[in-house]
């Protein structure tokens, strides 16, 4: 290309409309209607680059922000209801309804069942309402306590003391054939209520 | 001795396709200053620890299986299968976090000497971002381990998401890669820590070092040399021109030795220590965990523990936004003047306050007294001291005080959790009375046991600490009350316990 332009007798690259025709090549000068074609064809270009971006957004943005959706939360079992006697405060563990096949354990979830009385259950997640940590249950003291800041709640999962800014999160629980099922999903957080 | 013809020809060819040696041979030739002696050898240092980080970590990837269910198990592979598989996690981890130190000093002694002034205003802002790029890629890279401290850690950073005003939930959601901690959690983190960060790394110290050559290096700080941006760069070249040394050998020989010791270090560090984890299987349903994050994350662990509660959500979410900001600021706030750190002491204070603050949250994050020693009601006896002539009522209540877990957060002979005071010597500072009022109510860190323990166990259990005294202390007394005779208890002495009332 820049061997050309050196080559003498090849048309000067300057611009405007008063070039002779290029007596080497015979090629057509280099005219201001030359320069509003490739201007228009860089700008076509350009709309063609736009349009097929803007569809090839649609996988990578479709993708990447799925997870921003909150998906649907589904009814689990946690086994016999008869499994957990009254007044006591008893461990659960449960396979996430809404697991995916890459998973692995990490689908395994735990919650804390305290059955008030027979037919009256409040079912906690273990994730301490400070910062998610796993909070304990001590049935001597009747405490909840967290490992991570010293959050502690009280056997209803109302906060006892410490940093969590509220009670433990439950999960909703019914009866269903003798079984108590509740009603879980995305990990437990600040938008659901006490 | 002088190399044979054909490299001579040889680099003629290459040079003539590339114009390699037209563009190295300045980086080796430039001129530095001649007194930028030990203290500029840091960002090297750094550099040649990503260098570490980017070779083991593409051997790692060959190793390492990036799935939630099985991410745990390849890492047990490569520490005891893989020949040397260890060694490689540990050169890894020591050098992620020999880079975080040494990026950190590199970073104090550019800001003590104000080397962030004109013209080397962006050579900071690009060092800036390379902080916190480097810092996404330990804080992946922890994920990486796929352990419990992995699996809660990105609880905590879920929770702090969670808390964001409004879109709180989607935030959470995008960090995380769905609704739960899971298999696309640790997939879309792997992505972040072997393409998008080192690539983001790459492409920004690319451009620290073309600035570093655009800007040269800056000179020692002298007292009375004033930066003044109008005529700097042609005074700065003219000094560099009649007082500069090349880099090559001058400085080199510096940056060639202190890297060479500190992988010398790193490695004798990687094989003596090993690799970090991993610690316990990612398995959310063993909950005897006591998660805690990596050591360039225990001061923010501490800073969050110790928070007051009212005001954590807008520390957590308002302070890493200002810390960002007011990083990238400093070179526009002040980027002419002197810089001699004796005549920049508020800055020099601003610098010494937030090391000795990070090291103090460090300690803290670390040894954590805020937790709970969750088995400390089971696993640590009351020492025998404590109860040696107590009375039935007295030993009963030193049953329901270790069995109340109330050592999990009280210690005594200094065992025990230090979330609440030491009880060795509480009769001394609260009568009867005010204990019973404490354990009845508690406080702000303290539950409440007036409905967890019956009066039987409370009676008890004031009893028992009301003898929690040295022997010749005397007991708390009411203010303006009457003061009694100081009581000296004599061994095997019965004392009568003091009269309490209960609901």
């Amino acid at each position: 290309m820049s061997d050309r332009i050196q080559d003498p007798g090849a048309h000067s690259p300057a611009r405007g409309g008063d070039e002779k025709p290029c007596v080497n090549c015979g090629c057509a000068e280099r005219t201001a209607k030359q320069d509003a074609r490739r201007g228009f064809m860089f700008r076509f270009g350009a709309v063609l680059l736009g349009v097929g971006g803007a569809i090839a957004a649609v996988p990578i943005l479709g993708t990447l922000l799925a997870p921003a959706r909150r998906q649907a939360s589904a009814w689990v079992s946690l086994g016999s209801a008869d499994a957990f006697p009254a007044g006591q405060t008893r461990f659960a563990t449960f396979l996430s309804p809404i697991r995916q096949p890459t998973d692995g354990d990490a689908a395994k979830t735990a919650c804390w069942v305290r059955c008030i009385s027979p037919g009256k259950y409040q079912v906690f997640a273990v994730n301490c309402a400070h910062l998610g940590c796993p909070v304990r249950w001590f049935a001597q003291s009747r405490l909840f306590m967290c490992p991570c800041h010293g959050g502690a709640y009280y056997e209803d999962g109302s906060r006892a003391a410490g940093p969590p800014p509220r009670g433990l999160f439950e999960y909703p629980w019914k009866i269903d054939g003798g079984n108590l099922m509740i009603e879980a999903g995305h990990l437990p957080g600040m938008e659901q209520s006490t | 001795m002088k190399p044979p013809r054909v490299v001579g020809m040889a680099i003629d060819w290459v040079e003539a396709r590339t114009g390699a040696v037209a563009f190295l041979a300045p980086l080796l030739t430039h001129h530095v200053p001649r007194n930028a002696k030990w203290w500029y050898v840091f960002g090297s240092a750094t550099l040649m620890f990503f260098t570490i980080q980017l070779v083991t970590g593409v051997c790692l990837a060959t190793l390492y299986a990036p799935s939630a269910a099985e991410a745990w198990e390849s890492l047990r592979y490569i520490d005891e299968e893989v020949p040397f598989g260890w060694m490689l996690r540990a050169l890894h981890g020591w050098s992620s976090n020999a880079m975080v130190v040494m990026m950190a000093i590199h970073m104090l002694q550019v800001f003590l000497h104000a080397s962030y002034k004109f013209p080397r205003e962006l050579n900071w802002v690009t060092g800036v971002f390379l902080l916190f790029t480097v810092l996404a890629l330990a804080f992946t890279g922890q994920v990486m381990r796929w352990d419990q401290d992995a699996y809660w850690g990105l609880g905590i950073g879920a929770s702090i998401a969670d808390r964001i005003p409004v879109i709180g939930n989607q935030v959470r959601g995008l960090l995380l890669g769905g609704p739960i901690i899971g298999g696309e959690t640790l997939s879309r983190f792997f992505a972040l820590h072997v393409f998008v960060l080192p690539g983001a790394a790459l492409g920004l110290i690319g451009l620290h070092l073309a600035l570093i050559m655009k800007n040269g290096i800056s000179e020692m700080p002298k007292v009375g040399a004033t930066v003044e941006p109008a005529t700097y760069r042609a005074e700065y070249e003219q000094r560099m021109e009649k007082d500069g040394v090349p880099f090559y050998p001058d400085a080199a020989q510096r940056d060639m030795v202190f890297c060479g010791a500190c992988l010398v270090l790193l490695v004798v560090l990687a094989a003596v220590y090993g690799p970090f984890g991993p610690g316990g299987q990612p398995d959310p349903t063993l909950i005897d965990t006591n998660p805690r994050p990596d050591y360039p994350f225990l001061w923010i662990f501490g800073a969050v523990s110790l928070l007051p509660p009212a005001s954590e959500t807008a520390v957590m979410l308002v302070a890493p936004l200002v810390g960002v900001l007011a990083l990238v600021a400093v070179p526009f706030f002040a980027n002419a003047g002197e810089r001699a750190p004796s005549r920049r002491p508020g800055m020099v204070l601003i610098a010494s306050l937030a090391v000795m603050a990070v090291a103090a949250l460090t300690w803290e994050g670390k040894t954590s007294p805020w937790s709970p020693v969750m088995n400390a009601w089971s696993a640590l006896p009351t020492p025998e001291h404590f109860l040696a002539g107590r009375t039935p009522l007295e030993v009963q209540g030193a049953n329901v005080f270790q069995f109340a877990q109330c050592r999990n957060c009280h210690s005594l002979d200094g065992l025990g959790g230090e979330r609440g005071p030491a009880l060795d010597a509480i009769a001394t500072r609260m009568t009867p009375d005010q204990l019973m009022r404490q354990i009845q109510q508690g406080d702000g860190n303290m539950p409440a046991f007036g409905r967890n323990l019956d009066s039987a166990q409370m009676t008890a259990l004031v009893s028992f600490l009301s003898t929690l005294r040295p022997e010749f202390e005397a007991p708390a007394v009411i203010p303006g009350a009457q003061l009694p005779l100081p009581v000296q208890r004599m061994p095997g002495e019965v004392v009568t316990p003091v009269a309490v009332g209960s609901q």
